[in-house]
This record gives C-alpha cells, sequence and structure tokens, in this order.
C-alpha cells in the first residue's frame, strides 16, 4: 500500500479521497464512483472485511485497504496517502441484528471518533463527510411534522442506533469546531432502499403474505433510491457544501401504503407482540425483522429537503414512492394491483355496474409494453 | 389547541384504517354518502363503482398523501360522510359568510371551541370544504395529545390536521392552506356548561405571529351550537389523573347511560365566517412585537365574542332553533 503512495504522490498532486465502508453498497458504490471522476486521483476504500464480489466490481478503479477505523492504523492510511476528503459512509448504518447491537454501536461511534481523530490530525485533509440518519430527529408526538435542519428535536433519542447517530453528529460538531478550515458536511438520508440494497427495512418489507405493523398506528416514511444516496455522496465529496442536510425523496408514504405498494398485506399487532413475532421469524429463519428499526420508523420524522435543492443544488431522482416501487418491483408480490383490478372487474360486474377507469400506472406497466390491440384478457378492457 | 375528531366517530372509522376492515366500513360510507355523491351518472350505479375503485386504491396503496400525511382520497370517502350527515342532519348546521373564506391562498381561521368532545372542529372543516365553492380543506391544528393517541392521531393525520405548533402553522400557511386553530384550547373545550359562550383566554397569541409572519389574513369565526351538545357539568378530576385526559366529563346523560350518553344533544348550530382581518400591512418584525400581537388578538377575541351574542339571539331556542 505505502509502496503505491509514493508512486502516485509524485506523479500528480491533486485530490484523494478516502471511503469507509467499502464492503457495502454505499461506500462501494461511491468509491468507484469516484475513482472514474478526473480530478479525483485517487480513491482509497476501506472496511474491516473484504468485499465480497459485487462489492468490488462497485469499487472499479478504487484501491481496497483493509482497515478497521476502530484502529489507529487509519490515522496512517489517511496521513500516508495524504488525502484531502474523507468520506465516513459507513456512519448511521443499521444494525443487522439486535445481537450485534453492542457491536454496530462500536463500530458507529468508536469508529467514528477514531476516524475524526485522525483527520484532525492531518493537514492535508480539507473536507470531511459523514453519513448521518433521519433519526437523529427522533420523532416525538409534540414535534412538528416536518423538520428542517433547524428544527431542534424536543426529545434527543434516548436509546439504539438514534441516539448513537445523535452522539456521531455531536463529535462531527466539535470536530468541525477543532479544525474551522475543514468543509463538514453531514447528509442526513432518510431510509436507502432501492433494488439493489438489503437492510432491515427491505427485509421487512419482503415478508409475505402479511406484514406485522403496529396497531393504531400509520406513520409516515420517506425513502432515498440508492443511486441518489451514491449521487448524493459523490456531490458532496466534490462540492463545496457544508452543514447537516436533510436527504429524502420527495414526497410521503405511510407505512400501510408502503406495505400495500409492496403488494403485501398490513397485519396489525400491537407492540409488545411484535417482540415475540419477530422473535419467532428469526427462530424459523424466515429473514425477520427488528424491532427497534420499526420502532425507528414508526417515530419516523419527515424531512424538509429545501436546503438540499436550493443550498446544495441536488435533486433526487426518483421521488420516495418511486424509489420504493423501484425496490417493490424486485420481490413478488402476494397480492398484485392486477389481481386487484380483475377483483374489482369481477365484483362490479356481478353487481352489473360499469368499473371506474383504471389509472394506475403499475398496471399498464404489467399488462404489456405493447399497444392497445394486444392486450391478452379481454377482463383488462376499459369500457 | 383543540383535539379534532369527536371521539364516537373515531371509533367508527378506527376499523376502517387497516385494509381487511376497508370493506366493512366503506359500505356505511355508500349508505351515507348516497345522496350527496350523486352526480351526473346514475345515482348508485355510479357510487357503487366509486366504491370498488376506492377499495382498489387503498389495497393496492394507489393514492397519494402530502408531507403532512393528508389523504384526501381517505378523507372524502370514509371521513366526510358521517361527519356531513351530522352536519346536516343532526345538528342543521347553518353556515354564514363563507365568502369570507378566501378563494384560494393561505389563510388562518380562528374560532372558539366548545363542546367537551372538539365536535365543533370537525364541524367547521365540513362547512369549509362543503359550503366553499373550491372545497377546501380545512388543515386543524390540534393538541399533541390527539396525535398521540393510537388510532385518532393517524386519522387527524389523514384528515389533514397537524399538531399545534409554530413551525407547522407557518409551513402549512406558507404552502397556502386553509388552517383553522382554536386559541382558547381545553380551557374552552372543557369549560362547564354555566360558562357558555363566554371566550376563555385566547393563549399567548402565537396564532397570531404565525399569521403575521406569513401575511396571511385572519378570518375570525364563531361557532353557536357546539356548547348544548354535552352540557359539562362535572369533571372527576382523579378518573382524567388517572386515564391521562385533561378532564373526565360528567354530562346530564355521561356516564349514566353509558354508551348512549356518547350520542351528543341534537342542537341547532350556526357558524358563522367574520370579515378577513389582513395582516400583511405591518411593518417588518411586528411578528415580534409584544403589542401588535396582543392588540391583534384582543381583536379577534372580541369580534369572536360579539358575533357570538349576535348569533345566540338571532338562533332563539338551542334545541329548536
Amino acid at each position: 500500500m505505502m509502496a503505491r503512495t509514493s508512486e502516485r504522490t509524485t506523479a500528480r498532486s491533486g485530490r484523494t479521497v478516502l471511503v469507509t465502508g467499502v464492503s457495502r453498497f454505499l461506500g462501494s458504490s461511491l468509491a468507484g464512483r469516484l475513482a472514474a471522476v478526473p480530478e479525483v486521483d485517487r480513491v482509497i476504500g476501506v472496511d474491516a472485511t473484504l468485499p465480497d464480489d459485487a462489492a468490488r466490481r462497485r469499487l472499479g478503479e478504487a484501491e481496497f485497504v483493509r482497515v478497521d477505523i476502530r484502529n489507529p492504523l487509519i490515522g496512517k492510511v489517511i496521513e500516508g496517502a495524504g488525502v484531502t476528503c474523507v468520506v465516513h459512509a459507513s456512519a448511521s448504518i443499521a444494525p443487522v441484528a439486535a445481537a450485534v447491537r453492542t457491536m454496530t454501536k462500536e463500530m458507529n461511534v468508536l469508529g467514528t471518533m477514531q476516524l475524526l481523530a485522525a483527520c484532525q490530525r492531518t493537514a492535508s485533509v480539507d473536507a470531511v463527510v459523514v453519513r448521518s440518519t433521519s433519526a437523529v430527529y427522533g420523532g416525538s408526538p409534540k414535534d412538528p411534522a416536518v423538520f428542517t435542519e433547524d428544527t431542534a428535536p424536543r426529545a434527543a433519542p434516548p436509546t439504539g442506533p438514534a441516539r448513537d447517530a445523535a452522539d456521531i453528529e455531536g463529535y462531527v460538531r466539535s470536530f468541525a469546531r477543532r479544525r474551522p478550515d475543514v468543509r463538514v458536511a453531514v447528509p442526513r438520508l432518510a431510509e436507502i432502499i432501492g433494488p439493489t440494497v438489503r437492510t432491515p427495512l427491505t427485509r421487512y418489507f419482503s415478508l409475505t403474505p402479511a406484514v406485522p405493523v403496529p396497531l393504531g398506528y400509520d406513520p409516515r416514511v420517506q425513502f432515498v433510491h440508492e443511486q441518489d444516496a451514491v449521487d448524493l455522496l459523490e456531490h458532496l465529496t466534490l462540492g463545496t457544501f457544508a452543514g447537516p442536510l436533510n436527504v429524502a425523496g420527495d414526497g410521503v408514504m405511510t407505512l400501510h401504503q408502503a406495505i400495500r405498494r409492496a403488494g403485501r398485506v398490513a397485519l396489525p399487532l400491537p407492540m409488545p407482540a411484535m417482540d415475540a413475532v419477530s422473535t419467532a421469524l428469526k427462530m424459523a429463519r424466515v429473514g425477520g425483522f427488528s424491532t427497534q428499526q420499526l420502532r425507528l420508523l414508526a417515530s419516523g420524522p419527515v424531512l424538509d429537503t429545501t436546503r438540499l435543492r436550493t443550498v446544495a443544488g441536488f435533486t433526487c431522482r426518483y421521488t420516495t414512492r418511486q424509489a420504493f416501487d423501484d425496490f417493490a418491483r424486485t420481490i413478488a408480490p402476494a397480492l398484485s394491483p392486477a389481481a386487484v383490478r380483475r377483483a374489482e372487474v369481477w365484483a362490479t360486474g356481478l353487481l352489473g355496474v360499469r368499473p371506474e377507469q383504471d389509472t394506475d400506472p403499475r398496471l399498464t406497466g404489467v399488462r404489456d409494453p405493447v399497444p392497445v390491440t394486444s392486450r391478452g384478457d379481454g377482463e383488462l378492457v376499459e369500457p | 389547541m383543540s383535539d379534532v375528531i369527536p371521539g364516537a366517530d373515531a371509533g367508527t372509522l378506527a376499523a376502517a384504517d387497516l385494509a381487511a376492515a376497508d370493506l366493512a366500513a366503506a359500505d356505511l360510507a355508500v349508505d351515507l354518502a348516497g345522496p350527496t355523491d350523486a352526480g351526473d351518472a346514475p345515482g348508485w350505479q355510479r357510487t357503487l363503482s366509486d366504491l370498488a375503485a376506492f377499495l382498489r386504491r387503498r389495497l393496492t396503496g394507489d393514492y397519494e398523501i402530502d408531507d403532512f400525511g393528508y389523504d384526501q382520497d381517505f378523507a372524502e370517502t370514509l371521513m366526510l360522510p358521517p361527519l356531513r350527515w351530522l352536519f346536516e342532519k343532526w345538528f342543521r348546521v347553518q353556515t354564514i359568510g363563507i365568502e369570507n373564506v378566501p378563494l384560494d391562498g393561505g389563510a388562518l381561521l380562528v374560532a372558539n371551541h366548545s363542546g367537551t368532545i372538539a365536535v365543533d372542529a370537525a364541524m367547521a372543516a365540513v362547512a369549509v370544504h362543503d359550503e366553499h365553492p373550491q372545497r377546501r380543506p380545512l388543515r386543524i391544528l390540534g393538541a399533541d395529545f390527539v396525535f398521540n393517541t393510537p388510532v385518532l392521531g393517524p386519522l387527524a393525520r389523514k384528515a389533514g390536521h397537524t399538531l399545534a405548533c409554530t413551525a407547522d402553522a407557518e409551513r402549512l400557511l406558507t404552502a397556502g392552506e386553509l388552517v383553522a386553530v382554536f386559541p382558547e384550547g381545553f380551557k374552552g373545550v372543557g369549560k362547564p356548561f354555566s360558562q357558555r359562550y363566554k371566550l376563555q383566554r385566547f393563549g399567548r397569541g402565537g396564532f397570531v405571529s404565525a399569521a403575521l409572519r406569513t401575511g396571511a389574513p385572519i378570518v375570525p369565526v364563531s361557532i353557536v351550537g357546539a356548547e348544548e351538545i354535552y352540557p359539562l357539568i362535572g369533571d372527576i378530576k382523579p378518573l382524567a389523573r388517572a386515564l391521562g385526559l385533561p378532564y373526565f366529563p360528567v354530562t346530564p346523560t355521561f356516564p349514566w347511560l353509558g354508551p348512549l350518553g356518547a350520542i351528543p344533544l341534537p342542537s341547532k348550530w350556526l357558524i358563522e365566517f367574520g370579515e378577513p382581518i389582513p395582516t400583511d400591512g405591518y411593518p417588518e418584525g411586528a411578528a415580534e412585537d409584544p403589542m401588535v400581537v396582543f392588540n391583534l388578538t384582543d381583536r379577534v377575541r372580541e369580534t369572536i365574542q360579539q358575533t357570538l351574542y349576535r348569533l345566540l339571539l338571532r338562533r332563539g331556542h338551542p334545541f329548536l332553533g
């Protein structure tokens, strides 16, 4: 690694970017993307584990260094390569399961502290991007319905990943105070979703045919598409934006609506029962979901993304709904829109009334890429 | 500063939120919506195909909500019809001065609050939606207790209501919505029957600041009739504390008659929308000037109080009208 460093630095002095968490989707995609950008001379991807084949492909031209960010060795990597920009893409990642909670906390909070300490010591670092999450807003019923970057939540999240994210942002703020010459951007991302990423949330929405939901609640949810997330981190790495930044696809859905759009049926259960269901599913090895993650989602705040568009100059290509639909088409629906439409046509037929015209674009998409004449089943022909 | 949906209606609608129960609840909606929804096509056929399409949209998640969770499809199909029945048949609400509610753009409707359960808020929403030429939705600012309550909270969000806080009020007004606020809050809705039609303290004037900052006109709304629906003759404070409620009402029928006591008395209602008070002529920073805010608050409060006295004379008998 060191040998290559000297080679490169003699060749050209420019931007060197270090990206953390490259065994995961966001880190590896970002590193690969940055490596293809002409203004960036060198991209170093780090992670404690080896990236799998898919992640390796996404990494492309970027170099990989196996180093745990909790290890002071990370400082040597940053200093030795003369890194100018550090992108902490693995901060505030969702825990894979409740059992590894302590592990996640360790990685997230202590890893970030160690990384920031290394950045503080290295004079060449002039920009730091730390991925954060919308969970930092907590989201109590006493909070406003929509959060801007400046809205102070009523209550700091007491425990769990949300608390970790809030702690991490605290460390980032003190780092920014100690190194005022460094540009610090903190994107607060809504839940990332898409056809490629697998998160506790995508596993939750993949439960079939019924998805448990908290009884009596229907929280609003927002998503950001995986490609938008990568684009945004690239934009922030190469751009000039500093400060916290809300990131979410336009629009809002409710949890029930998302479940229905995934072609599933919501199964309302009281919160205590959710824990039991979660455990049972885990024991049956049917994927399962984490209730903690669900609680987070249930209290999930809605983000105001005005600053994203106007100040940071970034527009998400996918709305919340489009992002979710892009994920939903990768899982087989238990109850497809076409089946519901057939039931509607059948039921209205029984009653002797004409069904209303259907404008759901998913149906026309599912039905045929070919024009009207070649429609297979006569049932779906409009009146 | 008020809760939003009367408990009784929330109860019947609660089941509707669940996909499986959409069917049963929607049947109810058809019966009630029948006469009002009769449009161009043959009435019942149209209603049935509308209903089938509604069910399909719900089951497949094919509907839009805004940032606050306002679900127009749900609110107009399932929530408004039963409230409309109460509005037209039970309370025989007479609306006066709807032309004072702007055709477009933001406006802050400020109303008196009464009736033990906030039925008046729901009726104001029906009045604005049904009587206004643009059929505008009314976005009511409610107490946090509403949004904290299971079933009721999500329903209030679907109906387009949100927490009474400056951030939400200003966001809605800036977006050009009609926002309603009940500055008396629990002091108004939970006051004893002997205090009827006497306006309580108007909070700290937060609503006036929000209107000043966004330049939205203030429309004073006076509601007569809600005081008589559940005449509050007592409050069991220990029980209220135990249940975490702001008060535990005792009326001539509740809790003595059990669930029957939850039926509101059929008083005759009048809702008057007063002339809009402009807020855009003030100098910069007026929203931070307590004198301006207090004066405007007093002016709105006085207008509503005077209108209430006038409407009471006009109504005559509380039940026969």
